[in-house]
């Protein structure tokens, strides 16, 4: 599941995992930036502000191998259904945003299992700055990007930073045939839109499913 | 994994041809290094061939000669350091995190070591560089296009040395020094239980990738297995060589009135 901050992708992921649980489906999920392995030095670099667009991607790389390794191939072999908030196209989005070279971290993340299906919940900026504000005190510092030294002011920053993150998105929808969900729609019509997605998906997995257990 | 891999980019391979002092490939588009009059001089070499003190003597004999010098080595950055020494204890690493932390501590030291040096007319000693990673990785069976794209932002130092020592050496060296550790007789690779056996074969493979790669990075490669001040002299030789080429502090002539 793909999309800026306050497109409403990890709403959305939590009422997927709930449908999918309750048919019978065992699912995994697995987030962004959540290794425990990292969390040290982003925290570190974070505080301090001390991560360059490079550090900030590497360092992202090394979560997304380690969460990899851990919590996306062993859930797979075992016939789960892996449901990641964020996963390669945050990357590719945030980094060229920054101004890293798109061909170098492509390159970077090619030991990834490409996903069976990649949604995009796109939103215009005004409606995910309105969805942050009326959750949040306070927009977080790299998120903003304000490291980035565009803007001082965080609402200012945000706007323009994931306005070259929308960009970035949008490149990735035709290069990796990402599934796009209008994000402006209520809740339950893009959870709609979603499940159709995914079942389509699904039909063949379980029907070896039935299979393997009759075996 | 392989299969479903994703791809890498077609225009993989365009990457630009590796000129000294400036990135290997891609690099990084938002710092531009072009005629930077700083110089970059790595020492590369295994553990036990007196990088150090080959170092501290190079950065005595050059800053009296007038250069400027400033110091860099591996996994020192003030980021990385708690995390990778951490991550190392823990024995949670694969090959691919510990590829990729390793690529974080540099990518943090090239920004703001390194690169600033650079910029600033230093002379950068770096004590291993980008090959020490690439070794390990080498020996780990990491796939070796990937593992060269991801160090694409590295800078192409303008001399490598190779500081070398036969296997034998080496193992008796490192055992009289600091002994074996865990990383560097590569018991993650899982070879076999004997620590020993593990080191002596993990030091052997290290030292056939850094025979790999000294015609791939150009390197100088010395015998060190020689007496500091012989090894010392012949490193002066060849960077007094390099440098009479660029800018020279003025030269050191006695006053004559």
């Amino acid at each position: 599941m793909e999309g800026i901050d306050g497109s409403g992708k990890t709403t959305q992921l939590g009422l997927l995992a709930k449908w999918l649980r309750a048919a019978g489906h065992p699912v995994f999920m697995t987030e962004w930036n959540s290794s425990a392995l990292v969390k040290a030095a982003t925290k570190t670099g974070k505080k301090k502000n001390a991560l360059t667009p490079m550090t900030f991607s590497l360092l992202h790389a090394t979560d997304f191998a380690d969460r990899l390794l851990y919590n996306v191939v062993p859930p797979m072999k075992a016939g789960m259904i892996v449901l990641a908030d964020r996963y390669t196209y945050t990357a590719f989005a945030r980094d060229a945003a920054r101004g890293v070279d798109r061909r170098w971290v492509r390159e970077l993340y090619s030991f990834a299992v490409k996903p069976d299906l990649a949604v995009y919940f796109r939103v215009p900026i005004d409606v995910s700055v309105d969805r942050l504000l009326a959750r949040r005190v306070k927009l977080k510092f790299y998120e903003a990007g304000l490291d980035m030294g565009w803007s001082a002011n965080a609402v200012e920053s945000f706007r323009i930073f994931q306005g070259k993150v929308l960009d970035e998105y949008d490149r990735l929808v035709e290069e990796y045939g990402l599934s796009v969900v209008n994000a402006i729609g209520s809740i339950t019509e893009q959870q709609r839109m979603l499940r159709r997605l995914v079942s389509q998906h699904l039909e063949i997995e379980h029907h070896d499913e039935l299979v393997d257990e009759s075996a | 994994m392989t299969s479903s891999s994703m791809n890498p980019p077609e225009d993989a391979a365009a990457a630009p041809a590796a000129r000294t002092g400036h990135y290997y490939s891609y690099g990084i588009p938002y710092l531009q290094i072009d005629n930077y009059p700083g110089k970059l001089i790595a020492i590369e070499g295994t553990d036990g061939v007196g990088r150090s003190t080959q170092i501290a003597l190079l950065r005595e004999w050059l800053e009296v000669q007038g250069y400027g010098v400033v110091e860099t080595g591996w996994t020192r950055s003030q980021l990385m350091s708690p995390t990778i020494d951490l991550a190392k204890s823990s024995n949670t690493l694969n090959k691919l995190t510990f590829v990729l932390l390793y690529a974080t501590d540099f990518a943090d030291r090239l920004e703001k070591e390194i690169i600033p040096a650079l910029k600033a007319g230093f002379i950068v000693l770096s004590d291993r560089y980008i090959y020490t990673a690439l070794a390990r990785a080498g020996v780990r069976g990491v796939d070796r296009t990937w593992i060269r794209n991801l160090y694409g932002f590295g800078i192409v130092p303008h001399l490598v040395f190779y500081l070398r020592i036969d296997e034998k050496t080496l193992i008796r060296r490192v055992l009289q020094s600091r002994g074996m550790d865990y990383w560097e007789s590569g018991m993650d690779l899982k070879a076999g239980d004997d620590i020993y056996d593990s080191f002596r074969a993990y030091q052997r493979a290290l030292l056939k990738e850094y025979a790999s790669m000294a015609d791939e990075f150009g390197f100088r490669v010395l015998d060190a297995r020689r007496k500091v001040d012989v090894i010392q002299d012949e490193l002066r030789r060849q960077i007094a060589a390099f440098l009479a080429e660029s800018d020279v502090p003025a030269p050191l002539a006695t006053r004559v009135e």
